[in-house]
């Protein structure tokens, strides 16, 4: 039978992840990062937003992508869930429609990556989408 | 919605809405009584009596962006699909109890889904938030709490990649454990 992890093994491991990653300090400093939204309310869970949110979450962590990405509620594009909102640091945020996990993987490649605009960018009338 | 975590991650939303800190959430299996129980409690701002009755009509909804809210109306249609019930109870400036029962072993039951990796999320994006999950099979129960984790913590967040797979595995383990 395999060992169930516990609280006290959760100790040991982020201890030793403590004393080998440098833990970046994104809070003090918003503007350096890129910031992700993910439009988390009904029509976006029932289209898959969390199978995208799941993969933006593990894409950007292993190209080493400087990212935070949220939940959020309800955008107001339920015609075209999921969908996420891109803040590149100086840039203004871009709302991304019809994203599943394919074009998740394109935004980071191109827009994230190399500043290249993508189909399926919702226009907006308003700066920015608060909660 | 394809399973019960997605309707635990929508009507948490309503919690997280509604200003609460403190949310817990229940899934309950019981195989003698053929039972499956859902149950999410928030100490948020809660309802009045007139709002609380319509509550579960789509027609009725705290959305800005549209006059429709499904949330509960489609987790309702879903119990009651598999003979079971919504039942929601709520005070003003206490909090909002929403429980939902299914049978367990009908055919239109959804599957639980991915409940560890909705936990996960729900604890690593709302970190002001203290959630609680609860995990019973039968006599069994396995309790998950984000004040506990970050205890142990410390400065380090849930939201940090390694510890969100790290935590997603933890309950996972712990759940197959007693469902053995």
């Amino acid at each position: 039978m395999a060992k169930i992890k516990t609280l006290a093994d959760l100790k040991k491991m982020k201890n030793d992840l403590q004393s080998k990653v440098n833990i970046r300090e994104r809070a003090d400093h918003p503007d350096s990062y890129v910031q992700i939204k993910v439009g988390m309310a009904t029509s976006g869970i029932a289209s898959g937003a969390k199978e995208v949110m799941d993969f933006l979450i593990e894409a950007l962590e292993k190209r080493n992508i400087d990212a935070v990405v949220t939940q959020v509620g309800d955008m107001g594009y339920c015609f075209a869930e999921p969908t996420i909102e891109v803040h590149k640091p100086g840039e203004n945020p871009i709302v991304f429609g019809y994203v599943d996990v394919k074009k998740a993987d394109e935004i980071i490649e191109k827009y994230i990556k190399n500043g290249e605009l993508v189909e399926g960018i919702i226009p907006e009338n308003y700066q920015n989408i608060d909660k | 919605m394809k399973d019960i975590s997605s309707h635990i991650l929508d009507i948490v939303q309503n919690s997280i809405s509604a200003d609460a800190d403190s949310i817990q959430i229940s899934v309950e299996k019981n195989i003698e009584k053929n039972i499956l129980k859902l149950l999410i409690i928030d100490n948020g701002k809660g309802m009045d009596k007139e709002f609380l009755e319509k509550v579960s009509d789509p027609y009725s909804t705290t959305r800005t962006t549209r006059k429709v809210g499904m949330g509960l109306a489609l987790l309702k249609q879903h119990a009651e699909r598999t003979k079971g019930y919504l039942k929601i109870e709520s005070e003003i400036n206490f909090g909002t109890e929403v429980k939902a029962e299914f049978e367990l072993n009908n055919i239109d039951r959804q599957p639980i889904g991915d409940i560890a990796g909705t936990i996960v999320l729900l604890s690593a994006a709302n970190p002001e938030i203290e959630f609680t999950y609860n995990h019973i099979y039968n006599e069994s129960k396995y309790s998950f709490n984000t004040k506990e984790i970050k205890s142990v913590l410390g400065d380090m967040e849930i939201s940090n990649p390694a510890i969100r797979k790290y935590l997603k595995e933890m309950i996972n383990e712990n759940i197959s454990e007693i469902e053995k």
